[in-house]
């Protein structure tokens, strides 16, 4: 009865983390008969009577209230199919693209194109993952320039970092505009992004070695000297 | 009478394990596995979208499985590309794999296995399980619990464990039983038979294989914790 495997602890898929009906599954773990069990690779993470499992892999997951980067990839009559690096595609409709008015049968690659990058807003997950996205809220807009790279999306909350602090440590020192959406695309527009990118890939990588933040400092600081 | 293995090992014990998770660059997952001279490489990619549609199950993921030789991988160069062997085999590992995935959350799409075996000396399938668990497990597939696979059987008058390629061929007679459980559930996920083999020894023969799957089990664990444990 009881715990089994103790917080912050790793486990593997098919690992009993606790027994007994005192507990509740959450993400990541699953219930057989008074087991609960791992189903991924990742660290356990209990809250009050909350079993979760913190993920270390896998694709990313799409959650309605999610801010997500994608690119159009087809144009049909009454909206945009927008690949967010999911399996499925998802649908931008005309009616929540925008609020100036389109008129019926009007050309809709004015407002996008194929193979433009938009920041939009997940607002429902629907049986059979249909996902619904909006672009009507505030920062959600086509992306200009710049370029997009790819991160786990496991590693995306150590990126933007506790209330933002990583993410506008991020900013400031490289004089870039950054935006990252949640299913792990980073958009990075700016002079100096090279030098970025290779901050985003050392957080990728050294995400759990502790003063990360100075050590991101340390590298874009330099680069701010040079100038 | 085949008292004394070839190789000098125990009658219960396994080849030299080696395993590597994450050795494709390219796929969501991938692992390596070796056992002996066995070498496996297991990708995993997907979830992704699934076509022909026709084959799209709007319920849950389906899982599609492919084995193959490389044509160097045996001593007399075999023909690449698909065969009646290998079709057997892609059918039998996503069988294996089947009960411990969990595709409910990606329903429309497909997860792709690819096992190339790189090397053999018998075991060729068991090693692509163990391969594909780890590398499923690498591209965080929801699993209801990791596969092991091993061979076990008769060589002569011996039940043992792990059979190399003299082993299987032996001219007095054996049997080899390729055999996937999943150790924690405590389910065979797989089970074939090449040979004779009596009743009673194969209930012999599955406690031993029971035995060695537990300590494969444990060297997935120890490879997956070294890539994973510090992120």
């Amino acid at each position: 009865m009881g715990l089994i495997i103790k917080e912050k602890e790793f486990v593997i898929p098919g690992d009993v983390i606790a027994e007994g009906i005192d507990y509740l599954p959450a993400g990541g773990v699953f219930r057989e008969k008074d087991k609960i069990i791992a189903e991924q690779i990742g660290i356990v993470n209990i809250d009050n009577r909350l079993i979760k499992l913190i993920p270390l892999t896998g694709v990313y997951k799409p959650k309605p209230g999610d801010v997500v980067i994608g690119q159009v990839v087809n144009i049909s009559f009454n909206g945009w199919s927008v690949d967010i690096g999911f399996s499925n595609l998802a649908l931008l409709s005309v009616r929540d693209a925008t609020s100036e008015f389109i008129e019926r049968k009007s050309d809709l690659s004015r407002y996008f194109d194929f193979d433009d990058y938009i920041v939009a807003k997940i607002s429902n997950v629907g049986k059979g993952n249909l996902i619904d996205l909006t672009m009507k809220g505030h920062g959600l807009e086509k992306l200009h320039n710049g370029r997009v790279i790819d991160v786990s999306p496991s590693k995306v909350p150590r990126i933007i970092g506790k209330q933002g602090s990583m993410i506008n440590t991020l900013k400031t020192l490289s004089n870039c505009m950054v935006q990252v959406g949640q299913n792990g695309k980073v958009w990075i527009s700016g002079e100096n992004s090279e030098r970025l990118i290779e901050a985003i890939r050392l957080i990728e990588r050294e995400s759990h070695i502790p003063g990360l933040t100075e050590k991101i400092e340390r590298l874009l600081g330099s680069s701010g000297g040079e100038q | 009478m085949y008292s004394k293995r070839i190789d000098g090992r125990e009658f219960d014990e396994l080849r030299k394990i080696e395993a590597k998770v994450g050795v494709v660059e390219s796929a969501d997952g991938s692992a390596m596995f070796r056992i002996g001279d066995t070498i496996a490489i297991a990708a995993v990619r997907g979830p992704r979208d699934l076509h022909p549609k026709f084959m799209q199950n709007p319920k849950r993921g389906t899982l599609r499985c492919n084995y193959n030789m490389m044509s160097f991988s045996v001593d007399e160069r075999i023909r690449p590309g698909p065969s009646r062997r290998s079709r057997e085999i892609s059918l039998v590992t996503e069988n294996a794999l089947m009960p411990a995935v969990d595709l409910s959350d990606f329903p429309n799409s497909v997860v792709d296995v690819f096992v190339e075996i790189v090397q053999a000396d018998a075991g060729t399938r068991c090693a692509g399980i163990c391969a594909a668990s780890l590398a499923l497990a690498d591209a965080g597939i929801p699993m209801r619990d990791m596969v092991c696979a091993i061979s076990v059987g008769k060589v002569g008058d011996k039940i043992l464990v792990d059979l190399n390629k003299y082993e299987e061929d032996y001219e007095e007679g054996s049997s080899d039983m390729p055999v996937a459980m999943m150790p924690r559930r405590n389910e065979i996920s797989l089970l074939q038979l090449d040979g004779e083999i009596k009743k009673d020894e194969i209930v012999k023969a599955l406690e031993l294989a029971k035995k060695s799957c537990e300590k494969i089990l444990e060297i997935q664990r120890k490879v997956l914790m070294e890539k994973y444990k510090h992120g």
